[in-house]
């Protein structure tokens, strides 16, 4: 792998910027590998970062249908945070939020992590003894997070409208180590390391069934390029989780639903933080690039179709406009949808499943991007040991089963 | 947006329904029978199908009653809607399912 510097660009510059090499390989796959990846997002391709960088496996394989970071990881809204209520969801989190602080040194990668802060609003009274209450369980948990007045938060974020407003804010809870991150860039970062350290990424193959031996266990997928053996095969596929862990025979607590957001024209820098609301339904950033980055809540019904409906996003937008009538002018430039898989409590499952050899890593809903680095981490450990890690042991299969649900549902009082 | 027909007041737009999940899900006769397995599958697991979805739908801003329809997930399209309590129909539209994929 050649490394990214300060001096490297400055040398290649010399040259004419022509000894550049690919950032990764395009291999065949082979016969076999130890384990198989189903899905090059984010999440599968910190897996296989992880397992090779912490569990000496190298003989690694993520496959994906289309190309690397196509999916959900260029779709979604680049947020990170940690502010979740219950202890399991918060160290989950957490430890994610811990990893992208080090992330662009750890893959020599410019992942663009930005503590910019993560505010959520409140506009009435339930939302801020809900949003208090999460700020005093967030810290006990060792997660950064504060209650700001209405003031305050004016002064945090200058351009928002806080009094002319049908629901006018009354304060907000704000996460400083929250932020964005450069969504390509995590999965280009993880890709690159991934395959320095032997991992293949093979894009341009689709899984087309799972095959088990006679005792039940994993003996490999069945792909639109062949048979490809390998005893573990962990399936990282997000919308699409039904319909692979489907070959395997299983039904999985998941509907899919479509999740729409949209980009305004780029403008110069306006707006310095993230910003939630989950009372009037929008949350916005400023990407880098000065585009300004909104989305929302799902559409009313499942659908595998990566598109939603008008009145879903010009609802969301009715909001921005409510909190920042100055972006009333701006243009919106294009708008898209992914299709994320939403559990019944609206937690993901990292687990093992009841096929040996079968890792499931899903449910990740409307907010899998935050996690990236701690789901891929957790899972890698998942599968190298065959035993959760213990920042994913209450994120089982099971839990459904016997009632141990994380219910952030309810909890996360946000569209997250 | 969608255009669903309600059975009862025929073609509206999607904002005056409310989505109601996987259809033809009966709950238990007997539930105190059941394994934690058996509930679980009953109030969690779902087909979530890449293709024709039997599904529920209620007119709130209108009859007010619960119907059901015969969707394509991958391209939105709605074959057919049929009262409740019907059984799921046959696919009159076979040229429809996995258009768009």
């Amino acid at each position: 792998m050649q490394k990214f510097s300060g001096f490297e660009l400055f040398r290649r510059a010399l040259g004419g910027h022509k000894s550049w090499q690919p950032q990764w390989r395009n291999p065949e796959p082979k016969a076999e590998y130890d384990v198989v990846i189903v899905g090059a997002g984010g999440h599968g391709l910190a897996c296989a970062y992880y397992l090779a960088k912490e569990h000496g496996i190298t003989n690694v394989a993520v496959i994906e249908r289309g190309w690397l970071g196509g999916g959900n990881t260029g779709r979604n809204t680049t947020i990170v945070r940690s502010n979740y209520l219950f202890d399991e969801s918060a160290a989950l989190y957490e430890h994610a939020v811990k990893l992208w602080e080090g992330l662009s040194q750890d893959l020599n990668y410019n992942v663009m992590y930005s503590a910019r802060g993560v505010l959520m609003l409140a506009h009435n009274h339930h939302d801020e003894i809900s949003f208090k209450r999460h700020v005093h369980a967030n810290r006990l948990n060792g997660v950064d997070n504060e209650w700001l007045n209405a003031e305050q938060v004016k002064e945090f974020c200058p351009p928002l409208n806080i009094k002319s407003m049908r629901y006018p804010i009354i304060g907000g809870a704000l996460q400083r180590r929250g932020g964005t991150a450069r969504h390509d860039a995590v999965a280009w970062g993880f890709a690159r390391a991934a395959d320095s350290r032997g991992v293949d990424i093979i894009q341009n193959c689709e899984v087309k069934g799972i095959r088990r031996g006679p005792d039940g266990a994993v003996e490999g997928v069945e792909t639109s390029r062949g048979f490809i053996r390998a005893k573990k095969v962990g399936v990282s596929a997000a919308g699409h989780t039904s319909v692979v862990m489907a070959m395997a025979g299983l039904r999985m607590p998941l509907e899919s639903y479509p999740l729409q957001a949209l980009v305004s024209e780029p403008v110069k820098p306006a707006f310095p933080t993230v910003v939630m609301s989950n009372t009037i339904h929008a949350y916005i950033s400023q990407s880098d690039k000065g585009e300004m980055v909104i989305g929302a809540g799902t559409d009313a019904y499942t659908s595998y179709s990566q598109r939603g409906a008008l009145h879903i996003a010009a609802h969301t937008l009715d909001a921005i406009c409510e909190l920042v009538p100055q972006f009333r002018r701006l243009r919106m430039l294009r708008n898209w949808g992914g299709i994320v898989d939403v559990t019944p409590d609206r937690s993901p499952i990292i687990a093992k499943t009841p096929v040996p050899g079968l890792y499931v890593n899903c449910g990740w809903g409307t907010g899998g991007f935050k996690a990236t680095p701690g789901s891929g981490h957790v899972f890698a450990h998942t599968i190298a040991r065959d035993a959760p890690h213990a920042i994913n042991a209450p994120f089982t299969l099971e839990r459904f089963r016997d009632g141990f649900l994380i219910d952030e549902a309810a909890a996360a009082a946000v569209a997250h | 947006m969608l255009i669903i027909t309600c059975p009862w007041c025929g073609a509206r737009p999607e904002t005056e329904f409310r989505y109601g999940g996987e259809a033809h899900i009966a709950r238990p006769a007997d539930p105190s029978a059941l394994t934690d397995q058996e509930w679980a599958d009953f109030l969690y697991n779902r087909t979530n199908p890449k293709g024709l979805h039997a599904e529920r739908w209620r007119h709130i801003h209108g009859c007010g009653r619960y119907f059901n329809a015969l969707r394509d997930t991958v391209s939105d399209f709605l074959v057919t809607t049929y009262k409740a309590g019907e059984p799921r129909p046959e696919n009159s539209r076979p040229d429809v399912e996995g258009s768009g994929r």
